[in-house]
């Protein structure tokens, strides 16, 4: 295939390989080396997608990661369908799939350009406009369209294939961009034994220098320059350099985020490769040789493809040997596009004629065009273009009035000037500050430990930039250091120029200043004229700049334009605010290993093996993983549960309570550090015996509950929920060391150092009997509520007697590693007796029926004990523990409070939906006075009926009274009753 | 009755080796976590046998015996030939917190050149040498969990965590080592 613009002995990919790939199915070839852009620019391809807005035909704008215009799609494989990729930015590979995007049928012939010449209704502010009335139509007619047009490319339909690789690093020195400046700052970091890290977004380090020509380093052409230090600075072990590699957040501590693509490059990836690796890098300091983003010239059709920026043109020709037309037009306000332009005529491309708006153009490389014998216009500006899928002519127009002319060509290069990138800086809370002599925001005065060199900092001087750079690099060792770095004979090319905003004023034309987002320096101006101030405003009402570029391009010509129509200086207006990333940054690169089974560490029981060969349904508690029911053959959840529930009342069931909190309070203040976290009195809490104690927060609502046993004088075993346990050990920590400093105590927590064994039923005891040593087991030595240490299974146990099922009931505690050779002993003997395995939902229901609350499910962060009936938990003779002052507050204590009682249906079989409402009267008008709602709803096979808890205002007083509860199919009539609906007077735990 | 040797620890038979790395399970040991204020530290010291530092990340090793400084008041102290700890710091009167937590904690081993480089995926702390050298040892994460890291060796550590947690600890050791 013919590259019919790649020029014999230009550029620098000389004899590479030649590469084929397609771009919307049509065959391609590049060399390799070439992005996308250039491979297509090569093959004379300008035209490669709609814009956004109104679908106007749209070109390559940069040859680099500002790139506004030519997203692509990238399609690797069915899976693997990138959208919005840069064709500046993509390499070409071999079996490359690009796919233009925002068109249809075809790139050539586009229905959505309908919207270009219905463009008057699409000005400025549309969105807020048009999309206000009737309000009913938002849901089903603005909002889906909107959906529809949003976004250019179409997001992949299957999950993403590829890993990401995630990376923390710590150096004394990161330098971000390797151009001239990065180079030299890492260099003579480097020489200073400092441990640096080099990253640079190009696959090439270089920077500016891959088409500036005229500078020379050290005697050496700059690109030569560059790679020499490149790869002295790649052999040294104190230095890491990423190259594809770009820094796209700045965070507080000088910690930098750094995207770096693996594999987008490549045809065939190692399969298990990442893509893509985020460095999470905390430097000591940090250099940003980011560089300057040139600017395109703002004037009436500036978006035909086939006008680009002068320093992608000059790119494009000294670094890929490639030009990008054959009669190249120049439209500028710097001299910048002025050497891009005599690069191109000394290459053989015909220069059509420069146009600079400035009035009075003088310099070397004036001189130069006009002995080459280049038409020079000053003071002229370009007021329009022709050519309808690739621009094919200018027509240019004196600026202090006359007539004006056509000029034919094939490509138009411009440049406004260039815009330092400061995002970076910005980024790090640093303050920009505007040079009005250059009309350029500069970093100004640091937050954080960070230098800015080269054109980053407003240096356009070479010799500047470097000496700017080394020493930042050499800084970077401290204060004392040394510079030993030597950087001789610095030439380099001396810009000057710029401009912002338009030239010239057009009305009922497009002069675009956003290309990505559409947006004209005409919607800037209505703006202003419909009220708009301050440049957030302008923003948000014309979208300038919030495109996935963040208007890199665009922002100050936006800025200046609002900034003329109100008569203000820049700053007054203000700039918008640099945010992360700085270019996108792939969800995958963000996400790292923490998909699928490392989303989130997923926690499992020593005996949870056991409960999964058995067939155990599990459930989610938090990071848990908890056998829910034990379903035999046939049954469903309903059955399996009903059967669970009759066998433990019945004989015993066993029950895994490993995933409940431990923290061991040991000391000699203990115990009134345990009256202080708890409603509950301690100090006269036996040795060996339990308590249920209950926490509050200081507010005075339930924070968190559980059995607590006393082990010894100076030490508590307290058990807290499962989903409770990482904040109860908080919650104490923090009052330990903030209110209680002074009380001589420790707490540890031993959630995982115990495996939980529950054994719950009139057999209980007969099942755990044959395996426990060195514990009297009667009821006389080892009442309901108390606590044991001996040995279960030959291995040191602590025993617990208590209950959450209301039957007689242990909870045996073996170190973890035994738990499930000694829960097969528990099961071997509970088998003999009729036991069962019971889940977590059994262990639900059995609670219910006792009227035991469940903190989260009973309680929400605002109800006290005495809402929940727990007023008895309270020591009455207690000084002080945490929430005494917030249960005295007049709204705690107010009647109608929502208290917790019991429901029964009218209705028994009927089992009401956790969560419902309830109200005393279900005939009145909605929306309905709310009393309360349902906290736990089961159906209970003890009891034969259904059984609910609830929260209702007043509840304690509505004993007997009849509520309803409104469903869809009708209200459902309840009764108030006792919290307690099986064994009222609590006999069963000590039987 | 069960034999007390017979743990059961959650990662047996696990082995991850790939080219620079191997993870793998440490034996099971007697763990302690130990507070105490500097009064008690000499006479705990000397009950247990090993010098509780009191300098930051600092560790001791005393034959099977180690005790890494995980705070101002906090150590780790594990033994691996199933001393007992809990009965030595029951000799020392003077205020402290001896809580056995043997097996909350498990524990892997993971050598190799490329070590450092792996657990770099997941823990944010500076592994080079200057920064964490051999003995050094501190509470830290790896990916979304808590750990105590300790260097044993130029290239080894060891990794202790609660036990729930070494599934995943160990699978995203695997998941970081494929990147090269």
């Amino acid at each position: 295939m013919q590259q019919p613009f790649r020029l014999a002995d230009v550029g620098r990919l000389g004899a590479a390989a030649p590469v084929n790939f397609t771009f919307d199915g049509k065959p391609f070839t590049g060399l390799t080396g070439d992005t996308l852009a250039s491979a297509l620019l090569a093959n004379g391809v300008h035209l490669v997608g709609r814009s956004f807005k109104y679908h106007r035909p749209r070109g390559i704008v940069s040859a680099g990661a500002e790139e506004p215009n030519a997203l692509v799609g990238i399609h690797r494989d069915a899976a693997r369908k990138t959208p919005n990729v840069r064709a500046t930015v993509q390499e070409v590979h071999a079996g490359l799939e690009a796919v233009s995007q925002n068109r249809w049928p075809s790139l050539a012939f586009d229905v959505g350009a309908l919207n270009d010449a219905a463009s008057p209704f699409f000005s400025a502010g549309f969105y807020y406009k048009t999309f206000m009335w009737p309000k009913a139509a938002w849901e089903r007619l603005y909002e889906p369209f909107i959906r529809r047009a949003a976004g250019l490319g179409v997001a992949p339909d299957q999950p993403d294939p590829d890993v990401y690789a995630n990376r923390f690093a710590h150096c004394d020195v990161l330098v971000i961009g390797a151009g001239a400046a990065g180079l030299a700052a890492a260099l003579a970091a480097a020489d200073t034994g400092a441990r640096v890290i080099l990253a640079d977004e190009q696959a090439e380090t270089g920077g500016a220098l891959r088409f500036e020509t005229g500078a020379a380093i050290d005697g050496r052409p700059g690109w030569d320059w560059a790679k020499a230090v490149t790869a002295d600075l790649a052999a040294r072990d104190n230095v890491r350099l990423l190259t594809r590699t770009t820094g796209f957040g700045y965070y507080a501590q000088n910690i930098v985020g750094l995207v770096e693509r693996l594999t987008d490059h490549l045809a065939k990836p190692a399969p298990e490769q990442p893509r893509e690796r985020l460095w999470q890098v905390r430097a000591k300091r940090v250099v940003l040789a980011t560089g300057a983003i040139e600017r395109h010239m703002v004037f009436a059709g500036n978006d035909r493809p086939g006008i680009m920026l002068a320093s992608a043109a000059r790119t494009y020709l000294n670094h890929f040997g490639v030009a990008v037309g054959r009669n190249v037009a120049v439209y500028t306000a710097d001299d910048s596009a002025w050497l891009a332009a005599l690069d191109l005529k000394r290459a053989g491309v015909g220069i059509a004629a420069i146009v600079d708006a400035r009035s009075e153009i003088r310099g070397a490389h004036v001189e130069e065009a006009r002995r080459l014998g280049i038409e020079c216009l000053e003071g002229h500006a370009v007021t329009a273009t022709a050519g309808r899928l690739r621009v094919s002519s200018i027509q240019v127009r004196p600026l202090a009035g006359g007539a004006g002319r056509v000029i034919p060509c094939d490509a138009l290069i411009t440049s406004s000037g260039w815009t330092p990138a400061v995002h970076l800086f910005s980024q790090s809370r640093g303050k920009l500050a505007f040079e009005a002599e250059t009309q350029r925001f500069l970093p100004g005065t640091s937050a954080q430990d960070v230098d800015c060199v080269g054109a980053c900092g407003g240096s356009i001087d070479l010799a500047q930039t470097i000496e700017q750079a080394l020493e930042a690099g050499t800084r970077a060792d401290g204060a004392q250091g040394r510079r030993a770095t030597i950087v001789k004979d610095v030439r380099g090319e001396v810009w000057s120029g710029g401009m912002l905003g338009t030239a010239e004023t057009g009305t009922g034309v497009k002069a675009f200043v956003d290309f990505q987002n559409d947006v004209t320096a005409k919607d800037i101006r209505q703006a202003v004229r419909e009220g708009m101030r301050s440049i957030e405003h302008v923003k948000r009402f014309t979208t300038t700049g919030m495109a996935t570029d963040q208007g890199k391009t665009s922002n100050m010509h936006g800025l200046a334009i609002a900034a003329e129509m109100l008569g203000k200086p820049i700053p007054e207006v203000g700039l918008t605010t640099f945010r992360a990333p700085y270019t996108p940054v792939t969800f995958g690169a963000l996400a790292g290993h923490s998909r699928g089974a490392l989303f989130e560490p997923v926690r499992r029981t020593p005996i949870h093996s056991w409960a999964q060969e058995k067939g155990a349904a599990f459930e989610d508690v938090g990071q848990w993983k908890r056998a829910w029911y034990f379903p035999e053959a046939g049954e469903d959840m309903h059955a399996a549960v009903a059967r669970e529930c009759r066998t433990v009342r019945e004989s015993a069931g066993i029950f895994d309570a490993s995933t409940l909190g431990k923290i061991e309070v040991v000391g000699p203040d203990a115990a009134r550090f345990m009256e202080l976290m708890y409603t509950n009195p301690w100090a006269k809490l036996g040795v060996g015996r339990c308590r249920y104690g209950v926490m509050l927060r200081e507010d005075g609502f339930i924070y968190d509950d559980g059995v607590v046993g006393r082990i010894a004088e100076d030490r508590f075993h307290v058990t807290t929920t499962t989903g409770g346990a990482p904040r109860v050990l908080n919650h104490m920590e923090d009052y330990l060391q903030t209110e209680f400093p002074d009380l001589r105590v420790f707490l540890t927590s031993t959630s995982e150092q115990w495996a939980v064994i529950a054994v719950q039923g009139p057999r209980s005891r007969d099942i755990i009997a044959p395996l426990v040593d060195g514990i009297d087991l009667s009821d006389a030595a080892m009442p309901h509520m108390s606590v044991r240490e001996g040995t279960v299974c030959g291995v040191p146990a602590r025993l617990f007697r208590m209950s959450f099922t209301g039957e007689r009931g242990f909870e045996i505690n073996v170190p973890a590693d035994y738990g499930r050779t000694v829960w097969e002993a528990v099961w071997a003997e509970g088998e003999k007796r009729g036991a069962c395995a019971y889940g977590t939902e059994t262990m639900h229901v059995l609670r219910a029926e006792k009227g035991f609350i469940i903190v989260g499910q009973e309680t929400d962060g605002t109800v006290t004990p005495q809402d929940a009936g727990l007023i008895w938990a309270i020591g009455k003779n207690k000084a002080d523990f945490v929430g005494m002052r917030g249960l005295r507050r007049a709204d705690l204590v107010a009647p109608g409070r929502k208290q917790l009682v019991g429901l029964r249906t009218k209705d028994p079989n009927t089992v009401l939906d956790e969560g419902a409402q309830i109200v005393a009267d279900p005939h009145q008008a909605v929306p309905m006075t709310m009393l309360g709602h349902v906290t736990s709803s089961y159906w209970s096979e003890n009891c034969g009926h259904s059984i609910a808890l609830a929260l209702v205002a007043g509840g304690h007083d509505r004993m007997g009274e009849t509520l309803y509860v409104p469903m869809p199919g009708g209200a459902i009539a309840v009764e108030v009753a006792s919290t307690v609906f099986f064994d009222e007077k609590g006999e069963r735990a000590n039987g | 009755m069960v034999d007390a040797a017979a743990r059961i620890s959650p990662l047996d038979g696990r082995l991850f080796q790939d080219e620079g790395i191997l993870v793998e399970p440490a034996v099971p040991a007697v763990r302690l976590a130990l507070r105490a204020p500097s009064a008690a530290r000499a006479a705990l010291s000397k009950a247990l046998g090993i010098d509780l530092s009191q300098r930051p990340k600092a560790s001791a090793v005393h034959g099977a015996r180690a005790a890494l400084w995980l705070g101002p008041d906090e150590w780790l102290v594990i033994d691996e030939e199933g001393g007992d700890l809990m009965a030595a710091c029951g000799t020392v009167t003077a205020f402290h917190s001896a809580v056995d937590v043997s097996h909350r904690n498990t524990a892997l081993l993971v050598s190799g050149r490329r070590a450092a480089d792996v657990l770099s995926a997941g823990c944010p702390q500076d592994l080079s040498r200057g920064a964490f050298p051999v003995g050094a040892a501190s509470r830290t994460v790896f990916g979304k969990v808590e750990i105590v890291l300790w260097r044993t060796g130029e290239e080894a550590f060891r990794v202790e965590c609660w036990r729930s947690f070494s599934d995943y600890v160990f699978m995203l050791f695997e998941a970081a080592a494929r990147d090269a």
